[in-house]
């Protein structure tokens, strides 16, 4: 895309994981049956008032301190106004001229430099209902049809806008996975792309003076990396437009997943005219110094604060924090385990390796695995005494990860204990030797590699107990080497 | 002052509203609600110079409630009202 610079903006909507709604006190559960989390103030029936959820406007408040953002000392919301059967007061409660907060930055990283994507506002507002159109179901009579379920309908929802200068589609990429840790660090939201808990729309446009070019909006990604690829392939559009001399055209284009493209949305397009009025059922908030210092103090370690610590205090190499702070139940989990057994290369390289590998077969969560990190730091413990070789280790880690027991138990359940007893050994070596003339005389010949050959052999008689160190270390004095 | 709507905006605010008007209904609205700004134009002609602007009539502020779940409505009261329904939801004509 040379010659055009890139502007791009993004919304993201963030469900937050309060108990109940913004205004009334149906539950947010996901996938419930249709239309039973729903009552007079989610479905906007006549006479009803809404009140506002306290504990919604402080993981609002949170976020945006987590973000570095100014809080609007005094706030209010607003009726912003479309007809949409998602919609059942045909008004969504969201805010306008005074948010909850603006101007805060979050800071990413793209290829080994660091750059700040200014976000603009954060406001909070009422989800909507969710549509589900006649295409999508198998019976032919409802083709015609758009079927709602208004559980949704009133989930609060914190929308946080970036400036429009997010300059190419990685770098979107890199701000939604760091925004994404962040909210997850707060534990403000479960963001669950999937369930739709966090969802993303893009504008962007392209310029190749000083003077922006116009945008277009981009929906329908269902993923960070839709989201990537359906930027770049916008950008590669828009490109194309302009050298054929075209012009862009400011409509709202959907992401085509199977097509790698996007599409006009045609017609479907109207002056967006929401006829913003403050919401005269709801009372202005007032955020007071106290509270706002109070929310500060209890705000969690952050990602980016955490990733110093591994890397500056326990030594770690960059990759390392950056797969162990992936995640706040990751690096907690690494961190006690660390408290136990205080070597943190070690423990990465397991919680990287075998923990990850295992959680990810095991399709499982952090908070519901069964090997505690005290479990693994006494697994460890009795590797580096020699009781166990590394092999082994992993086989018995891999028990306990499935069973919750502990290392201990299963060395001695299934005398796992490593073979470290010389005699014992040399029997079995001597039986090695005899039955393998060839590797032997390889060896012997000056061929190193034959005597892996041996130790192989040796440790598979012995299924995997036997001491390697101790297996070389023989072999070679039964063979006449020191 | 004479506040004027022109039937073109009545229709414009009309199909954001989704709501179909009679040509007729277009003429007669227009004259009504220029009425209507026009009564509510009088407002202009008071001198708020001096007076701080007000966000809300009642002087209250944070009136909220804790994060806590009560009864929804069941799913046959949330659809006792719905021209249609089918399979435990509302029924609308095809939106998109
Ligand atoms: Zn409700």
């Amino acid at each position: 895309m040379k010659g055009y610079r890139v502007n791009i903006g993004l919304e993201v909507h963030v469900e937050l994981q309060t108990e109940s709604k913004l205004f009334c006190n149906c539950a947010t559960c996901f996938g419930a049956p249709p239309n039973t989390q729903v009552c007079p103030v989610c479905l906007g029936l006549p006479g009803v008032l809404p009140v506002i959820n306290a504990k919604a406007v402080e993981f609002t408040i949170s976020t945006a301190l987590a973000l570095g953002c100014q809080i609007n000392s005094f706030c209010r919301f607003a009726r912003k106004n479309y007809y949409y059967p998602d919609l059942p007061k045909n008004y969504q409660i969201s805010q306008y001229d005074k948010p909850l907060a603006e101007n805060g930055w979050v800071e990413i990283k793209v290829k080994e430099s660091v750059r700040r994507i200014a976000i603009q506002r954060i406001h909070l507002e009422e989800d909507a209902g969710k549509l589900i159109h006649g295409d999508a179901s198998e019976n032919t009579q409802e083709r015609n049809l758009s079927l709602v379920d208004y559980n949704r309908t009133g989930i609060p929802l914190m929308e946080i806008v970036s400036h429009p200068r997010i300059t190419s589609p990685e770098e979107a990429y890199q701000y939604l996975i760091t925004l994404k840790r962040i909210l997850q660090y707060l534990k403000v939201s479960d963001c669950n792309m999937e369930e739709g808990s966090l969802r993303c729309d893009a504008n962007i446009s392209i310029r190749a003076g000083t003077e922006m070019g116009t945008k277009t909006e981009l929906k329908n990604m269902n993923s960070f990396k839709e989201i990537r690829d359906g930027l770049t392939a916008e950008i590669k559009r828009q490109s194309y437009v302009l050298n054929e001399g075209g012009e862009i055209i400011q409509e709202t284009r959907l992401w085509d997943s199977k097509r790698k493209a996007t599409f006009s949305m045609r017609g479907k397009e109207e002056a967006h005219d929401y006829r913003y009025l403050p919401e005269p059922d709801l009372l202005p908030l007032k955020i007071s110094r106290e509270w706002l210092e109070k929310l500060r103090s209890q705000l969690p370690e952050l990602p980016s604060s955490r990733h110093q610590k591994f890397v500056e205090e326990y030594g770690l190499p960059e990759y390392d924090a950056d797969v162990l702070t992936d995640s706040p139940e990751l690096a907690d989990f690494f961190e006690k385990c660390l408290k136990y057994y205080p070597y943190p290369k070690i423990v990465s390289n397991w919680v990287m390796g075998e923990f990850l590998r295992l959680l990810k077969k095991e399709a499982t969560f952090i908070n519901q695995v069964k090997v505690t990190p005290a479990a693994l730091a006494a697994l460890l413990k009795e590797l580096k005494k020699g009781t166990v070789s590394i092999g082994l280790a992993k086989e018995i880690f891999e028990e306990m990860f499935l069973s919750g027991k502990q290392a201990q138990e299963i060395i001695e359940q299934k005398g796992l204990k490593q073979i470290s007893d010389q005699d014992s050994l040399r029997d079995i070596i001597d039986q090695v030797i005899k039955k393998n003339p060839r590797a032997v005389n390889d060896f012997l010949a000056g061929k190193q590699r034959a005597l892996g050959a041996l130790i192989g052999q040796t440790m598979a008689m012995t299924q995997g107990r036997a001491n390697p160190q101790l297996v070389n270390q023989l072999l070679r004095e039964k063979l006449g080497f020191k | 002052m004479k506040k004027r709507i022109e039937q073109e905006e009545v229709r414009y605010i009309a199909h954001l509203a989704r709501l179909q008007l009679s040509k007729e209904e277009e003429i007669k609205f227009a004259r009504q609600l220029g009425k209507i700004l026009e009564y509510v134009e009088k407002l202009k002609e008071v001198d708020v110079s001096d007076t701080a602007p007000t966000f809300h009539v009642l002087p209250l502020f944070n009136v909220w409630r804790k994060d806590k779940t009560g009864v929804s409505l069941s799913q046959e009261d949330a659809l006792s009202n719905a021209p249609a329904k089918r399979r435990g939801h509302f029924q609308v004509p095809r939106v998109i």
